[in-house]
């Protein structure tokens, strides 16, 4: 667990971080994102020691790191920076085993920890271990980055804006990799990024930092709910517009021509109906307007034609209020294995139908965004 | 001429190369660690270099007398320069991000130099040890004024009796020499940045 407790940092007048406070659990994965000069890479510094809070304290566990020896502390930290930092007049294995032969880990122990993390990372020992880092791309070293960091394995792994040099496609393909290896190596991870694709990918929390202060912690769908103000709303950007497609409720996705008829209309007006309107059921409403039920043609079919439909009516349709979450009717649509949700309003009447079809459509308008 | 001179102006140049690394190099990294320190170490050895060879060793004689020690003594303070400068220079020069990643990955001060930045600033600091190795070549023609020998002396004669042939003869073996050395040490300097990854 790392405790951040009222920590002030000040460089002569201008202050970094004002009075911040947080504290972050074992095994969670918490991305700092905020504008640059936010103070959130100065946070992210001072977990190991590199840079000095003026007030305030931070706990590792417990223990105030202030009182621990600084080299000590580093050994225990995982580090990965930007500009990935390899040591060049290292080879791939030596770089790895940095850390673990700072601790006076046998050499045996060292190789078998190359050879565990390049296999991970499906790089070859072989083919990967004596080469250099200039003779890796830019992806690759940064793999390499991650692996150097985890070597001793570390309980806490410090990630500042580790894959914020590299093209899109290889971040995304690090992207990925970060989130298998978190799940099976359950670090706490804290992570610092300006792109706030990244940090909904990633996060278990997010921590959202203005002008040395902390202005949003949240999960990532709490933090699209309701962004804290609009600094991190133009952060979420579009997909805070996104965002309003998963408050959509019933209302808004459903289909309003629906054809309804009294229940005491006989099975040969119905199929009559049913067949002008290329339609396999009918809603059956009471002489209130108030839904009663369904009719399915086959059922029509069957049956003496003057006979009231009252008596073929069947209520398998599952019912949502046209208030209800939209996501209910596919919960309901799923649940049931029918092919639609009748809406009904707060008198009882009928105002639409879901199908699987209009589901899909917003689900799709979701993804993609674009006009339904 | 003959080849005992060479054979000891050479003498005198890789002696006096190796006491200004022994000397030099403590004091470049002192230079870094220490920027208080440095500032007067890189101002002095710096006048050092603004003194007159000529003048220098006259200097030296006088306490230390004429002879081989003296010529030494000299080579060695006037080849400080290049020596400190470059371990300075090549120190100062290792990447920010890969400084930071030693202190974040929990190197101690001592194991970063060692582990990592001489490494990388060895070939910067073998730069300075070529200049010191070729300019001492030609400095220690000044030798044979202070009793110290060495091809110096063939020039000096040559230019008292006036023997063209001697004078270039000195001359072009003196060149001879420095240009073997500077081609030499270039060369085993490009192996060094090709093997360790400085590529570009």
């Amino acid at each position: 667990m790392i405790e951040f407790k009222n920590v002030t940092k000040k460089y002569d007048n201008d202050t970094i971080l004002d009075d911040i406070s947080f504290t972050v659990q074992d095994g969670e994965f918490v991305v700092f994102i905020g504008e640059s000069g936010c103070g959130k890479t100065t946070t992210l510094r001072m977990i190991n020691r590199l840079i000095k809070p003026n007030k305030g304290n931070i706990y590792i566990n417990g223990k105030d790191i202030a009182d621990e020896d600084p080299v000590k502390l580093r050994r225990s930290i995982g580090y990965v920076i930007q500009q990935i930092g390899l040591f060049p007049n290292m080879t791939i294995a030596q770089n790895i085993s940095v850390v673990p032969k700072l601790l006076k880990y046998s050499k045996e122990k060292c190789d078998e920890i190359v050879h565990d993390l390049l296999e991970m990372v499906n790089l070859p020992f072989d083919e990967y271990a004596h080469k250099y880092p200039s003779e890796l791309s830019g992806g690759q070293q940064q793999r390499i980055g991650v692996l150097r960091a985890l070597a001793a394995s570390p309980p806490i792994v410090l990630m500042d804006e580790p894959f914020g040099a590299l093209d899109p496609i290889t971040r995304a393909s690090l992207q990925e990799d970060m989130k298998t290896l978190q799940k099976k190596l359950k670090k706490t991870i804290i992570f610092v990024t300006h792109d706030m694709d990244e940090a909904l990918y990633l996060a278990d929390r997010i921590v959202f930092m203005d002008g040395g202060e902390i202005v949003q912690m949240a999960e990532p769908d709490e933090m699209l709910a309701n962004p804290a103000n609009n600094l991190v709303k133009s952060f979420l950007g579009e997909r805070v517009n996104n965002g309003h497609h998963l408050e959509l409720k019933v209302k808004d996705i459903m289909r309003t021509k629906v054809v309804a008829v009294r229940k005491s209309r006989s099975v040969a007006q119905c199929i009559k109906i049913m067949a002008n309107r290329s339609i396999d059921s009918l809603i059956i409403k009471n002489e209130d307007e108030t839904y009663l039920g369904m009719v399915a043609i086959s059922d029509c079919l069957t049956a003496p034609k003057n006979q009231s439909i009252e008596s073929l009516v069947n209520r398998d349709c599952p019912i949502v209020c046209k208030e209800d979450d939209a996501k209910t009717c596919y919960d309901k649509l799923v649940e049931s294995k029918q092919k639609y949700c009748v809406v009904l309003d707060e008198e009882r009447k009928t105002v639409g139908i879901v199908t699987w079809a209009t589901v899909a459509r917003a689900i799709a308008g979701a993804v993609w965004g674009g006009d339904e | 001429m003959t080849l005992n001179m060479v054979v000891e102006h050479l003498m005198i140049v890789c002696v006096a190369v190796i006491f200004t690394v022994l000397l030099g190099l403590p004091l470049g990294i002192l230079a870094y660690i220490n920027k208080k320190a440095g500032k007067v170490i890189l101002w002095m050895v710096d006048i050092l270099q603004t003194i007159p060879a000529l003048a220098l060793l006259g200097v030296i004689m006088i306490v230390f007398g004429a002879g081989k020690t003296t010529v030494i003594i000299g080579l060695v303070l006037y080849s400080l320069l290049p020596i400190v400068h470059n371990t300075y220079l090549g120190l100062t020069e290792v990447g920010p991000a890969i400084k930071d990643a030693a202190i974040g990955m929990g190197m101690s001060k001592l194991q970063r130099l060692i582990m990592v930045e001489l490494p990388l600033a060895f070939p910067v600091i073998f730069t300075g040890i070529r200049i010191a190795a070729v300019t001492s070549i030609g400095v220690a023609v000044f030798g044979s004024f202070v009793g110290g020998g060495g091809l110096g002396s063939i020039l000096y004669r040559g230019i008292h009796i006036q023997n063209m042939r001697l004078i270039l003869s000195g001359t072009l073996a003196l060149m001879v020499m420095a240009v073997v050395f500077d081609f030499g040490m270039s060369w085993i300097e490009k192996k060094m940045k090709t093997g360790m990854g400085y590529k570009n």
